[in-house]
């Protein structure tokens, strides 16, 4: 299995790359990408440095351009295709079926990987993708159960990357309006979830109070660790006590999984993360560089290692981490 | 302009459903959309039952659209596509990629969940077999008119008009969880729930509502205020999702407003009572999809 690492910023890619990633995932400093954040990410000449660097120590780099252009904005959506394909990117990971059937067509040499914003969950629409595309591997949708995933992974022409660990979208990618609903700006059309400009914290009476676009999306008492207020998040109620009534505050973790994931034909495992610092990255990448080194020689004595679940737990949101849709029971 | 109605949201009951599309019969829509596009655990109907509705339907005049599931998960959501792709009788509507390989050329509708938001995207399911597409609720009317002027032929475009958002979709039930259950022993808590189970903040104010699997606005998104602009932009349709109790009056209002009978000022005056949680129309003009123009929909002051 190969470990695909996210690259915020050249020193995030240079701590990927040290650090053991197989491969790396960027995006240019716009909204053609669905980590469209200030500050974040790369000018075509930055790019340039971190191919190269990338290149030389045998990692690849596969580069995101996964929100949906609307009209008016296509010119630069497929500006981005181009450009990176003139960079000499080893992928582009899409979701949107024009940019698709424009790079399959304009770039057919370049290898195109289906981004987890498409939420394409079945054999079926994977077979469609690589049918009409020449898709070659598909990030599946955090819904599927390991059994699921297993199925898809053996029925799917393409190759099939699941996430490993990081902040967990708990709806189906590029089918979730929940952040525009509240803020005008959603992960398809502008690549922000509850972008921070919307974000308010208050200090009331009844707690410290955090707002999206004036939503109240929850109140934290005294003691209490608050969130950064994503909306599946936040604490409602329906006539009693306030509650996690979508998700708590909690991180995915697959280290446990790894074998099996291995077994059933998984190529590659993404971390999540173009947001987080180099340190961060670095290690992340350097837990699950271990932990898939070991995985791969002895895949039956394999146990996640103490020092790696403490090292991951620390760097989780809330200090918890959950196998979400691939544990039935999280269902 | 004509009305389509939206498949069914909710889970009632198959008797429920029936004696509602017996009513739709009567409706002035001429689309109806069929199926259950939300939750497989749902069995209200049997696909024969479905198929017996449709051509129920059919024969009181109305084009009937079968619709698909939005999230596929297990084989069988395959296989319940692949039966409705091929049921050789009725058009289809796509609201997954697998609809789109099961239908291998027939024509089709791409449904909300189709992500159709560029014109490069519809040229490429115009070359598919695509009828109709539905414009995904978050864009706007300016992007909206874009599409328009550019629209390959012969497609005609759709636009949801009334109801809660579908605004996200899990693995997870959260009908179930709000009872402490998960979801394989969900002891099929929707059923208590026509309408959804609706969430407030911590201040009181409706905010979302839970249905099973997904996750819709508390608010009502509705465009009947925007009828005369939506018929300038060449507009075909306009979906309206059912709700549980007022879908009658909701109709009335839309073909009132579009026979001119009515102004769009009246028609959306005869909504607000309908909808005690708010109206919104935030998307329409490229804002927040829950802010409002036309109602008393909960302000927000971001």
């Amino acid at each position: 299995m190969e470990l695909v690492c996210p690259a915020g910023n050249l020193p995030s890619l240079k701590a990927a790359v040290d650090n053991g990633a197989d491969a790396v995932y960027f995006g240019f400093r716009d909204d053609t990408n669905a980590r469209h954040f200030p500050g974040l990410n790369f000018t075509p000449d930055n790019a340039h440095e971190g191919i190269r660097y990338a290149h030389s120590r045998g990692v690849r780099v596969f580069l995101a351009i996964n929100t949906y252009p609307q009209p008016a904005g296509w010119a630069r959506w497929q500006g981005a295709v181009d450009r990176g394909a003139e960079l000499g990117v080893d992928a582009l990971i899409l979701a949107d079926m024009g940019l698709l059937a424009y790079a399959s067509r304009r770039w057919p040499e370049l290898a195109l990987h289906l981004s987890v914003q498409a939420s394409a969950s079945s054999h079926a629409a994977l077979a469609f993708y690589h049918e009409h595309f020449g898709v070659r591997r598909a990030v599946l949708p955090r819904v599927l159960s390991v059994e699921q995933v297993q199925t898809v992974a053996e029925k799917s022409p393409t190759q099939v990357e699941v996430f490993g660990f990081g902040s967990l979208c708990i709806m189906a990618e590029g089918r979730c309006m929940l952040s525009s609903y509240c803020t005008g700006q959603s992960p398809n059309t502008c690549g922000a979830c509850s972008p921070a400009e919307h974000v308010r914290w208050d200090e009331s009476p009844a707690g410290l109070e955090v707002r999206l676009g004036g939503v109240l999306i929850d109140r934290y008492g005294a003691g209490e660790h608050a969130g950064y207020p994503v909306i599946c998040k936040g604490r409602y109620h329906s006539g009693g006590s306030p509650y996690y009534a979508l998700e708590e505050p909690t991180s995915l973790n697959t280290l446990d999984l790894l074998p099996r994931l291995q077994e059933i034909g998984v190529t590659a495992i993404k971390i999540e993360g173009r947001q987080r610092s180099p340190a961060y990255v670095a290690r992340v990448t350097r837990v699950w560089r271990e932990a898939m080194d070991a995985c791969q020689r002895s895949p039956q004595t394999y146990r996640p290692r103490p020092d790696w679940v403490t090292a991951l737990r620390a760097l989780s949101e809330g200090s918890q981490t959950t196998l979400g849709a691939y544990d039935r029971q999280w269902r | 302009m004509r009305l389509a109605l939206g498949p069914v949201p909710y889970y009632w009951p198959g008797e429920a459903l029936l004696e509602f599309y017996e009513a739709v019969a009567r409706w002035p829509v001429h689309t109806v959309y069929l199926g259950e596009v939300v939750c497989p655990k749902r069995r209200h109907l049997r696909f024969a039952e479905w198929l017996e509705l449709a051509r129920r339907l059919a024969s009181a005049g109305k084009e009937v659209v079968l619709s698909t599931a939005t999230i596929l998960e297990a084989d069988a959501d395959w296989r319940a596509i692949e039966r409705i792709c091929g049921n050789g009788e009725f058009l289809v509507e796509a609201n997954d990629a697998a609809a789109l390989h099961a239908l291998r050329g027939r024509p089709f509708v791409a449904g909300p969940g189709m992500n159709v938001y560029n014109g490069q995207a519809l040229a490429f399911l115009a070359g598919l077999g695509l009828r109709r597409w539905v414009m995904p609720f978050e864009l706007s009317g300016e992007t909206l008119a874009a599409f328009q002027a550019g629209r390959p032929a012969a497609i005609e475009t759709e636009v949801f008009a009334f109801g809660r958002l579908p605004l996200a979709q899990s693995a997870r039930c959260f009908t179930a969880r709000a009872h402490g259950l998960p979801k394989d022993d969900c002891q099929l808590k929707c059923l208590e729930y026509p309408d959804g189970l609706a969430l407030q903040t911590q201040d009181d104010s409706p905010f979302l509502v839970l249905n099973g699997v997904q996750v819709q606005s508390a608010q009502i998104y509705q465009l009947l205020g925007q009828v005369p602009e939506l018929e300038r932009l060449g507009v075909d349709s306009l979906r309206i999702a059912p709700v549980h109790r007022h879908t009658e009056a909701v109709v009335a209002a839309f073909a009132a407003v579009l026979a001119g009978e009515e102004t769009p000022e009246a028609g959306v005056a005869r909504l607000l009572p309908l909808a005690p949680l708010g109206l919104a129309d935030g998307y329409w003009r490229g804002e927040p999809g829950l802010r409002s123009q036309s109602s008393k929909a909960r302000p927000t002051s971001a």
